[in-house]
């Protein structure tokens, strides 16, 4: 492969495309509500009505609006249609015509689109995942071509760092900073990892990105195996996500025969071979050293750090690890510079950001948004506020790891140091929005349900200490608990979070910890119970 | 080798590069409460007891995992760190059915001693009274689950030590259970040598001898009969 | 009333091991007996448990009605309680039926399944207690000043424990569970 022959793939695939397209979700919210055999209708139907010669129908990525999926969009008319049954595919169809058309119609101008800034989702519901040629007609592959003939692993890394890029996994390390870590480590063999062992309640940003353009990811990975010096990556998603699974995996087949991955890509003396691994369930495998002991065949669970992976990971050797999102950012930084990147976002939080709007929310779906857009902005501009129109609550921000935000806070910019502030962090995305029928201590029961059935079990305090707090939540919403019940509470929660091992545990208390801060009431209306209740006698 | 130079509470202390925090508090004679190390193994930092402040670090870091440096301060034992302690030993009371009154180990079982250590008078949370198995169908030795406190210092030593690995962790959270061969009874698990290193290792009662406690003891006096015979024909 | 205290002792569910405990404690009870009044306790004969205790030393778990309603009493009428020994602390074997489920199948399997030929469950009410779901120790139900692990309690310690609280000094630290 040389940059002639990519060059002929785009053209050709260009040149076959016909004038009009109907671009059909085929992402997991769709794919579930029945947008396989809408496509296959939509095919039939064109094939029937003698179309073919100028209608295609094209199996897409994530438009985003999931919660008005089966999505369909026609182009160039840019109609959009929402809800969509496969026994509506005649209908649509009429519709090319101008024709009446009772399918309910979407707005593709509708500010849940129109505040986007896509630039990780750019391909997202345009492109079709499962084809290399589409990815490589969208310009995929040219940045991978740019940087191994033209530009040094140092200035990758210095682009990145430029850039002000910080791990979307949740934590904002800088990523460049990762990056030069684990290039200056000394060691002949490295690794590249991406994290896509997304767990979060609420979340499914990464799914998304790996259903929807699963080649960006790993173009991605192998600019910064070539940055750091390595040859070698993982792809570790969750066994939840087949699909995903089942596009990465199709498309490393792609690319490997296409010579995009393995050896001497593109000619050149850099070889990058990539694999996916599946995990089995485990929520505490999207942290890092329980990732790589995951990797390694061994029982999935944290050690402490230091050693960083970066300087001891994947088999003692130098690893980088970087979440989904993070490497699909890598392109388009690369490719439009950081410069132009920086100029995106907040003072110390650059790019744009995706998150999952879920919950008491209008508009359910995944958004990518500019950094310093507020809460506000999001729910109720984007999300459009709860679907009955009554206010919104809260918003629940960074999973089990995060925390609570009221209403009254929602001018907060989100960004890593602002949600941090208000006692919440950024993390991988989930946003769950709460109207004013969600009871707070049950959210935090919810969370620490999740937290304590997720422990690994290793280390004492999450292992026990989430239990011991559970049965507290649980007293407080069963009205058993005493103020002694209130005040262990919260001792525990500085215990687990001062005393555990990883961060699963350290941040286990933070639900409980934030629903304290903004909702005390709601713990204190709870305390019904005298004090030192006494257990009740049989019957 | 080269040696480092710190201060243990307020104590100037002097260690080996490459020691761990640990290792030069105890030379000092300062003691720090561990569960899950033991000497002769790898140092995992789960129990979290050794955790201990360190001037310019905002996290507590566990002392048998840490490597001393040069000037560095150390605190062991603030008013916060033994609280914490306190805390960790009462969850672990808490977590299985520990009864040192019919334990095996009682007089001799390093939980029972940390109680002790850290000053835990009673314990503040709800006891779990979990289901736990006693698997005795090894012909020597026990394991009694009520007892396990997940230290997997059993897993070390068979692994490290024996080089069998005979033992693993499965399960997560509070139903990790530390198991043999896969989940086979430990009678079954055919890669145990039957070494008792896992019972040396154990800091409770969990994994004790059997054939100790009442109506356990087994022997056949006819041996002996059978020894002098097969004497007596050599001669 | 200056002079003598008075002090209490109380059996819940236990086996009377802390009680013999402290009856091992030989002459020094003669002293004791210079110190306090013995007001309360399985070792003597009065019904009620009196106003006004200055000390109370508790046996046993909490395992059943008439426990609790006791170890509340005892609590309400005393300057300052001490759970003596691990089941009153922490349960005990007393507690170990807590693994075992809901009294009620604990009782059929006992006094049924596993009973002689009439096999009935015993019923008296108001004379034979009914079980809690759970066996809890002392601090669970009521808020306990002191504790004294053992199983039991040396003499000495109690003894020591007794001489601190019944002279105003805070009760020595330490002792073991077992």
């Amino acid at each position: 492969m040389d940059l002639a022959e990519l060059n002929a793939i785009a053209a050709h695939e260009r040149a076959s495309r016909k004038p009009i397209r109907i671009a059909c979700c085929t992402s997991l919210g769709c794919y579930a509500s029945g947008a396989v055999e809408l496509q296959q209708q939509l095919t039939a139907g064109v094939a029937a009505t003698g179309r073919a010669e100028n209608v295609e129908v094209v199996g897409v990525g994530c438009m985003g609006f999931c919660g008005h999926g089966p999505l369909v969009r026609i182009e160039p008319e840019d109609l959009l249609f929402e809800h969509v049954r496969p026994e509506q595919a005649p209908a649509i169809i009429a519709a090319l015509d101008g024709g009446p058309c009772d399918v309910e119609r979407g707005d593709p101008r509708h500010p849940f689109f129109a505040r986007q800034l896509p630039i990780v989702r750019r391909n997202g519901g345009v492109i079709d995942p499962e084809r290399i040629e589409a990815y490589i007609a969208a310009g995929g592959y040219a940045t991978l071509y740019r940087v191994l003939h033209d530009v040094s692993p140092a200035e990758v890394i210095d682009q990145i760092t430029r850039s002000g890029l910080r791990g979307r996994g949740g934590a904002g390390y800088p990523t460049g900073l990762k990056w030069a870590t684990v290039a200056k480590s000394p060691g002949e063999r490295k690794f590249v990892v991406c994290n896509g062992d997304e767990g979060d309640p609420g979340a499914f940003m990464d799914r998304s990105i790996l259903e929807s353009d699963p080649h960006l990811v790993l173009e991605g990975m192998a600019i910064a195996a070539y940055a750091v010096g390595a040859h070698e990556g993982y792809l570790y998603v969750r066994g939840e996500y087949p699909l995903a699974i089942q596009r990465l995996t199709r498309a490393i087949s792609q690319a490997r025969r296409h010579g995009l991955s393995g050896s001497q890509i593109f000619e050149t003396a850099f070889d990058f071979k990539v694999e996916v691994r599946v995990g089995a369930g485990a929520f505490v495998c999207g942290e890092e050293t329980a990732l790589i002991a995951s990797i390694e065949g061994r029982r999935g669970q944290p050690r402490p750090r230091p050693p960083y992976p970066a300087e001891r990971g994947l088999w003692g050797c130098p690893t980088l690890i970087n979440n989904v999102e993070t490497f699909a950012n890598i392109v388009p930084i690369i490719e439009r510079g950081a410069d132009w990147y920086a100029s995106i976002g907040t003072a110390r939080s650059k790019g744009t950001k995706v998150f999952a709007l879920t919950g008491k929310i209008r508009n359910t779906g995944l958004i990518e948004v500019p950094m310093g857009i507020t809460l506000r902005e999001i729910i109720e501009d984007l999300g459009g506020g709860t679907p009955d129109g009554t206010p919104v609550k809260a918003v629940q921000t960074g999973g089990p790891s995060g925390g609570c935000i009221p209403a009254s806070l929602f001018d907060t910019p989100v960004d890593y140091e602002s949600l941090a502030a208000a006692g919440s962090i950024m993390g991988s995305g989930g946003m769950v929005v709460m109207d004013a029928g969600t009871n707070m201590v049950e959210i935090a029961r919810f969370y620490m349900a999740f937290c304590m059935d997720e422990s690994c079990g290793k280390c004492v305090p999450c292992r026990v200490g989430t239990v011991q707090m559970h049965h507290l939540l649980d007293k407080l919403v069963n009205g058993q608990a005493t103020s002694e019940d209130l005040v262990q509470l919260e001792a525990l929660c500085q215990i687990v979070r001062e005393m555990s091992l990883c961060g699963l545990g350290q941040s286990a208390p933070n639900p409980v910890l934030s629903t304290l801060r903004y909702f005390r009431d709601e713990y204190a209306a709870l305390l019904n119970a005298p004090s030192a209740a006494a257990p009740q006698p049989t019957d | 080798m080269a040696a480092r130079t710190l201060t243990i509470d307020g104590q100037l202390v002097s260690a080996r590069a490459g020691e761990t925090i640990l290792e030069a508090a105890r030379d000092a004679g300062i003691a720090i409460p561990t569960l899950c190390h033991l000497e002769g193994l790898s140092a995992v930092g789960a129990c979290r007891l050794c955790l201990v402040e360190v001037v310019g670090s905002s996290r507590l870091l566990p002392a048998c995992l840490t490597p001393v440096s040069e000037g560095m301060e150390v605190r062991t034992a603030s008013e916060r760190l033994q609280a914490n302690r306190r805390a960790l030993v009462e969850l672990l009371f808490a977590e299985r059915n520990h009864v040192c009154a019919v334990c095996v180990a009682s007089g001799n079982c390093e939980l029972q001693n940390l109680a002790v250590q850290v000053g835990m008078t009673h314990v503040r949370y709800a006891y779990l009274t979990p289901q736990c198995s006693v698997d005795i169908s090894h012909p020597q030795f026990g394991i009694d689950h009520n007892r396990c406190v997940l230290c997997t210092r059993c897993v070390r030593a068979c692994d490290e030590v024996e080089g069998v690995h005979t033992w693993d962790v499965a399960g997560r959270g509070v139903n990790a259970r530390v198991i043999t061969d896969l989940g086979l009874p430990w009678g079954e698990a055919t890669s145990c040598t039957s070494c008792g290193k896992c019972l040396l290792a154990c800091p409770t009662g969990a994994i004790f001898r059997r054939g100790t406690s009442v109506a356990e003891l087994e022997r056949d006096p006819r041996r002996i009969a059978v020894i002098v015979a097969s004497r007596q024909e050599r001669w | 009333m200056a002079g003598k205290l008075k002090l209490a002792t109380v059996w819940l569910g236990g086996c009377s091991g802390c009680h013999m405990s402290l009856l091992d404690l030989d002459t020094w009870l003669i002293d004791l007996a210079a110190l306090a009044d013995l007001v309360y306790s399985p070792i003597a004969d009065q019904k009620h448990f009196p106003d006004g205790v200055d000390l109370s030393l508790v046996e046993g778990a909490v395992a059943n009605e008439e426990h609790l309603a006791l170890a509340q009493e005892v609590r309400h009428k005393s300057r300052v309680l001490v759970a003596m020994g691990d089941c009153a602390v922490t349960g005990n074997v007393t507690a170990l039926r807590n693994q075992l489920g809901a009294p009620d199948r604990l009782l059929q399997q006992i006094y049924v399944e596993h009973g002689d030929a009439r096999g009935v469950l015993p019923a008296a009410p108001g004379i034979i207690p009914r079980l809690l779901d759970r066996v809890v120790p002392l601090h669970a139900v009521v808020p306990v000043d002191h504790y004294l692990p053992g199983c039991p309690p040396a003499a000495p310690q109690i003894r020591a424990l007794l001489k601190a609280l019944l002279s105003g000094a805070p009760p020595p630290a330490g002792g073991r569970f077992g």
